[in-house]
């Protein structure tokens, strides 16, 4: 399948005051358009980092990513941050506006598109809101829609649902499963959370090592509409654990 | 009944001590204001001091009508005020402009960080002679010595202000594509900077005012210039009326500087 993403022998090592660190290396992916792909991996392995790169936040140091966007796009891609970074002097219409702005459209027609995006994760009628009043659930929302609002093709989601408390966090997963059903948009979505990863994705792939490189990649073929207690195939997950690393993992790595 | 009535007791003392504790300050306030003005009145009334050194309050209304009759109070005020607005607003504009450029860019910072910290001691007033060779006793000078007062206060401000905008949201400026510096500086540094560079200007505002005094007394039209006047031919009450004006139009303009900085700041918890 055609790939809207593809990232080849991808390293990044920053350095500062003469001392190196060395966040990724050697790591290949290719993300296929239309996917929902689910990045999974430990803290500090650099997840946040891979889509900074790929937003151009962050340089790359070795390899190549190529973005295979149709190029009329101004933004092909957007970005919803770990924490929502709303702009709190601008009211919540403004804010979804935000990435709008600058392409020639008015003020009314940014607007009238600012309240579509809103529509989609159910919070139009809090567009006159500051961000300051919203829950941190509608914050993450208004950041969601921020973000459909450029219509981009590929959504990157930084562990966007993390902070949040479990009844948020699983009516908003349920939304962007519904959302990228809706709109056929390419998500990769970075998470710490392995069931969020095979209830969400098609596709999981682990990140480990230091520096980090993609060492599992998993399909995940569940029928959709999913359950939550469908267990996704439990071989997967062990090996996911595996690769992270964690207790249950090794335990089950020990006994194979 | 019994239940409402122990949930609704702590609530209600509490409120009421709240409504007691306005009414008592703004009765405060009035009895202390009255008891200044009736100990300034008992002064003179009773020739603890010569009525010609301090005269009492109630000899400051007729002082004020003959300024106002002669058209002198008129004169004085719209030229302060045209002073102190026009030094206030190209005072501010630099620092403004300034502040924020050198908190953009570390190139424009370094390059001014010398020169800042030889100029920046120097008080305002200190350029009064250079003010007066340059524009003569003209209003010119007056503007000038306001604008550098001013000046001073807002740089800072904007410039700390500026170099305190979160990273992450500029990050966010990043990657929705506005990466040019104009991009960032209206999206993102002016909004996130506009609340220190408030409360630069309004501190601003006050120096201003002093400046203004200051200024005129060199021999500016004005109101620190009528003061002056008035001064040297012993006409104290009329110093007084002049002293109270310049507390009262402070007062209204801080009045409607706040006005306008709750408005913009609006979207603050
Ligand atoms: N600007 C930087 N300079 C130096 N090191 C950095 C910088 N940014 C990140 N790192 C390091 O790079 C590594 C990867 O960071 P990254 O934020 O990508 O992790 P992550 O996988 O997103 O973790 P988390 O799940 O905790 O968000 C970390 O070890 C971090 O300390
Ligand atoms: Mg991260």
């Amino acid at each position: 399948m055609e790939s809207v993403i593809d990232i080849q022998g991808l390293g990044l090592t920053f350095e500062r005051d003469g001392r190196r660190t060395e966040v990724l290396r050697g790591l290949d992916l290719a993300i296929p358009r239309g996917a929902f792909v689910a990045i999974v991996g430990a803290s500090g392995v650099g997840k946040s980092t891979l889509l900074r790169v790929l937003i151009g936040l962050a340089q790359a140091s070795a390899g190549k990513v190529t973005l295979d966007t149709h190029s009329a796009q101004r933004q092909p891609v957007a970005l919803v941050f770990q924490d929502s970074r709303l702009l709190p002097w601008r009211r919540v219409i403004d804010n979804v506006a935000f990435g709008l702005e600058g392409r020639g459209l008015s003020r009314r027609d940014r607007h009238a598109k600012a309240l579509d995006a809103l529509g989609i994760v159910g919070l139009a009628h809090l567009a006159r809101r500051w961000p300051h009043q919203l829950s941190g659930g509608q914050r993450q929302r208004v950041a969601l829609a921020r973000a459909l609002a450029v219509e981009p093709e590929v959504l990157l989601m930084d562990e966007p649902f993390s902070a949040l408390d479990a009844i948020s966090r699983e009516s908003l997963q349920d939304e962007l499963t519904r959302i990228w059903q809706v709109t056929g948009k390419t998500i990769l979505f970075v998470t710490h959370d392995i069931e969020e990863a095979t209830y969400l994705a098609d596709r999981v792939v682990v990140l480990a090592g230091a520096p980090g490189r993609a060492v599992a990649d998993h399909a995940i073929d569940t029928p959709r509409p999913r359950r939550r207690d469908d267990d996704a195939d439990a071989a997967i997950v062990a090996d996911v654990r595996r690769h992270l690393g964690s207790s249950k993992g090794a335990v089950l790595a020990e006994a194979a | 009944m019994a239940l409402t009535e122990t949930a609704a007791l702590p609530v209600a003392p509490a409120a009421r001590r709240a409504r007691l504790n306005a009414f008592s300050s703004v009765g405060l306030g009035a009895a202390g204001l009255l008891a200044f003005l009736l100990i300034w009145q008992a002064v003179p009334s009773l020739s603890l001091v010569n009525p010609m050194m301090l005269p009492g309050p109630l000899a400051i209304p007729a002082a004020f009508q003959s300024e106002l009759a002669s058209g002198m109070w008129l004169t004085a005020v719209t030229g302060s005020l045209s002073h102190y607005t026009l030094g206030l607003v190209v005072g501010s504009a630099l620092g403004i402009a300034l502040g924020v450029l050198t908190g953009m860019s570390r190139v424009a910072e370094d390059l001014t960080s010398w020169v800042v910290r030889v100029l920046r001691p120097i008080p305002g007033l200190a350029w009064a002679p250079f003010a007066i060779i340059w524009f003569g006793v003209t209003p010119s000078a007056a503007v000038f010595i306001i604008t550098i007062s001013v000046f001073w206060i807002v740089f800072f401000a904007a410039h700390g202000a500026v170099r305190a905008v979160d990273r992450d949201l500029l990050e966010v400026a990043d990657a929705f594509g506005f990466r040019a510096a104009h991009e960032k500086l209206f999206k993102i540094y002016l909004p996130a900077a506009m609340p220190g560079i408030l409360v630069g200007l309004r501190t601003a505002l006050g120096q201003a005012w002093m400046a203004v005094v200051a200024a005129e007394i060199f021999g500016v039209p004005g109101l620190g210039h009528r003061m002056i006047e008035a001064s040297a031919l012993l006409a104290t009450d009329i110093v007084i009326v002049y002293m109270l004006t310049m507390a009262a139009l402070y007062g209204l303009l801080d009045s409607l500087f706040l006005l306008l900085q709750n408005w913009l700041l609006r979207w603050k918890a």
